[in-house]
């Protein structure tokens, strides 16, 4: 049974012992004190009048001394149990009134709410623990498509801010520690449509804890994790955790791979975006040295991964003991001038500003931009709600954490294949990444593609299995014509094959023929999945785009046609 | 010793003796059955209901269960009792008194499962 109508029920022991007490003598005082009738024969009160002439006395509604007038005794006894009932009363009400406003009462009301939310689930649904800058867009990513969230958060004021989000599906949102167990199962970990579990904590602790919980009560579903450092990172793969995303490194990757590698980074970018959303302009960042304020974890991420791809940097950092940078840095905090003509940034090609104050940020690259108007200037934001000044301060790249480590995410969630696919492609070069962007465009135009993926089996495309079976030949070509007049290309793109043991093929060429088991990702314009599904699951409309032929469905027709 | 257990203790037994003391007598006849002694057991019935609220054994689950039981019985016998009395006015005859005192036996036995409980609970506790 509930919680709440047992708190209720414990609470509520004493004021009604108390009620029904003042209630019992009241009613037999009245019973027992002998009283006269109209016509001034002796009467007593029998339980039937004494109940009712208590039940309007005590509730103050006063319907006068009924049915005879009452003596001095009764009246001086209806004095006594006035007060008793009515102080009883005032009493038990008091108590209702502070249960309501008490906050482990409180506390229990908005638990059994989010648990009968939770509960009432019928389609898959993530658990997101953790409702920071990161969770908060990756759960209206994810609402956009109409998937199912629940949100955790340690944070009540986080938890305010999601109910007063609009979203457009019911999130369920429960102020609790997500690292205890408990809270995970009313999050609704064992539900069995429970899809996945994303651990967004700020605490590395938290989420590993929340990883093995999922982990050994719920085996099978997929755990993707923040971690801020090596050890945990790897304490959380090591138990397989599906993903452990370090958001430093994550970003900082992504930056140099913006500085070196636009192509690929665009590409990323595209693929992660949210769809139907304007396609990002390709960037073209200068070669030369670059300078980087701030070598905290973010600047010593990027300055790893700007190092392997073989970039001069000169660091500008304001505390050079702190972060173990002494000796070759400019000592500094790169918002005056002087700090940045030392650094020389009149040669320089570019900067970033990485340290994680966005003021900060920003009064480095406005400084920059007077000393050399020329340069590429890349800035951290590290809080949301600055999202406007960054735009109006009209910087080459501005760099969101939360941002990007959300789609990275979704993208995860989504589409299991992108994350392969995006992981493939960062071992071409950006001279092969250019080129597949300038195909994607001419396919998908200006707007971000949908994603989507399918293999070849029963449940996703039996079409496609039964002529497989019947050992025709099926190409990826064929695929991409239009069932409804097959001269018509979707627009459309093959990104990824994988075939059980053998290695992936990246944007398959059309002649490939496809086999039982593979499975295949690929970019399009929004609608044109919807299109193609008629191709994959009837296989009527299969035939029609491999042959031109229209074939007759039914058994009758069939018949008919081959022997006329 | 537990002062909670006490008041538990007393009130369930009194509940079942008092309803006892208004059952026993001639069935049908009103003079052995006192309307006082229903007023009693009616009262100390609902304060041992309450105060078997808001446990969540599974004891304490069907000890509330049977309590509202006799709850509902006793009550039931006392709006029959007015009714005959006050509203139809056909006085307590022996039909009337007959369902007043089978449906105070119903209680009883309620009450009597009540009592069983709580000393099946209290044997198991050996200490």
């Amino acid at each position: 049974m509930n919680q709440v109508i047992f708190l209720i029920l414990r609470r509520m022991r004493a004021p009604l012992v108390v009620l029904i007490v003042a209630y019992a003598v009241s009613i037999l005082g009245m019973v027992l004190i002998p009283g006269t009738d109209a016509e001034g024969n002796p009467w007593r009160m029998d339980f039937f009048h004494a109940f009712y002439f208590v039940s309007y006395m005590a509730t103050t509604i006063g319907f006068g001394e009924l049915p005879y007038a009452f003596n001095e005794a009764q009246r001086m006894w209806t004095v006594v149990a006035v007060y008793l009932t009515v102080i009883s009363w005032l009493y038990a009400i008091g108590k209702i009134l502070s249960l309501i406003q008490d906050p482990a009462f409180k506390q229990a009301v908005v638990e059994n709410s989010f648990a009968r939310g939770v509960s009432h689930i019928r389609e898959p649904f993530y658990i997101i623990c953790g409702y920071g800058d990161t969770g908060s867009l990756l759960v209206k990513a994810m609402a956009q498509r109409n998937m199912r969230t629940v949100v955790v958060d340690l944070n009540p004021e986080r938890i305010n801010e999601l109910e007063l989000a609009d979203l457009h599906v019911y999130v369920p949102g429960l102020c609790a520690d997500a690292s205890l167990t408990l809270t995970l199962q009313e999050a609704g970990l064992q539900h069995r449509h429970c899809a996945g579990v994303v651990a967004l904590t700020d605490d590395d602790q938290v989420n590993l804890k929340i990883a093995i919980t999922t982990k050994l009560l719920h085996p099978g579903i997929k755990v993707i994790c923040r971690a801020e450092t090596r050890d945990a990172e790897a304490n959380m793969a090591s138990f397989g955790t599906d993903s452990v995303i370090n958001p430093y490194n994550t970003f900082a990757h992504r930056l140099a791979l913006a500085l070196h590698s636009p192509g690929t980074h665009l590409l990323y970018e595209w693929l992660t975006g949210v769809p139907e959303a304007p396609l990002p302009a390709p960037l073209y960042p200068p070669h030369g040295t670059w300078l980087l304020c701030g070598y905290g974890r973010f600047g010593k991420a990027v300055k790893e991964n700007l190092d392997r791809e073989g970039v001069n940097t000169v660091i500008v950092e304001v505390d050079p003991e702190g972060t173990g940078c002494a000796g070759f840095c400019v000592v500094g905090r790169g918002t005056e001038a002087e700090t940045l003509r030392a650094a020389g940034v009149e040669q320089a090609a570019g900067i970033v500003a990485g340290t994680d104050d966005d003021a900060n940020n920003l009064s480095i690259v406005m400084t920059a931009a007077e000393l050399n108007p020329d340069m590429f200037m890349v800035a951290r934001q590290n809080k949301r709600d600055n999202h406007e000044i960054f735009q109006a301060a009209l910087l080459d790249l501005v760099m969101q954490r939360s941002e990007i480590i959300a789609r990275d995410i979704f993208a995860m969630m989504t589409t299991p294949l992108l994350g392969d696919f995006l992981r493939l492609i960062l071992t071409q070069s950006n001279e092969w990444a250019n080129e597949q962007v300038s195909r994607l465009t001419a396919v998908v135009g200006e707007y971000v593609p949908d994603i989507w993926y399918f293999s070849v089996d029963e449940t996703h495309t039996p079409a496609l299995l039964e002529v497989l079976s019947e050992g025709n030949v099926i190409r990826i070509e064929d695929l991409s014509r239009d069932s409804r007049d097959r001269n018509e290309i979707l627009s459309c793109l093959p990104l990824l094959l994988m075939r059980k043991d053998q290695e992936a093929e990246l944007f398959p060429q059309g002649d490939v023929t496809l086999q039982q088991g593979d499975h295949l990702l690929f970019a399009g314009r929004i609608g044109a999945f919807e299109r193609m599904k008629w191709t994959l699951q009837n296989r009527n409309a299969l035939r029609y785009v491999q042959t031109g032929e229209e074939t007759a469905s039914g058994y009758f027709w069939r018949k008919f046609v081959r022997e006329g | 010793m537990n002062l909670e257990k006490v008041i538990f203790g007393f009130f369930i037994v009194l509940a079942l003796t008092l309803n006892f003391g208004f059952f026993i007598g001639e069935f049908e006849n009103p003079e052995h059955h006192n309307v006082y002694e229903l007023f009693v057991a009616i009262v100390v019935n609902l304060i041992a209901t309450v105060l078997k609220f808001g446990d969540r054994t599974q004891m304490g689950a069907v000890l509330l269960a049977t309590s509202l039981v006799a709850d509902l019985q006793l009550i039931v016998a006392a709006i029959v009792w007015g009714y005959a009395v006050h509203v139809a006015q056909t006085g307590l005859d022996a039909s009337v008194m007959g369902s007043i005192v089978s449906l105070s036996g119903g209680a009883l036995l309620a009450n009597v499962t009540s009592v069983v409980l709580l000393i099946i609970e209290t044997v198991n506790l050996r200490r």
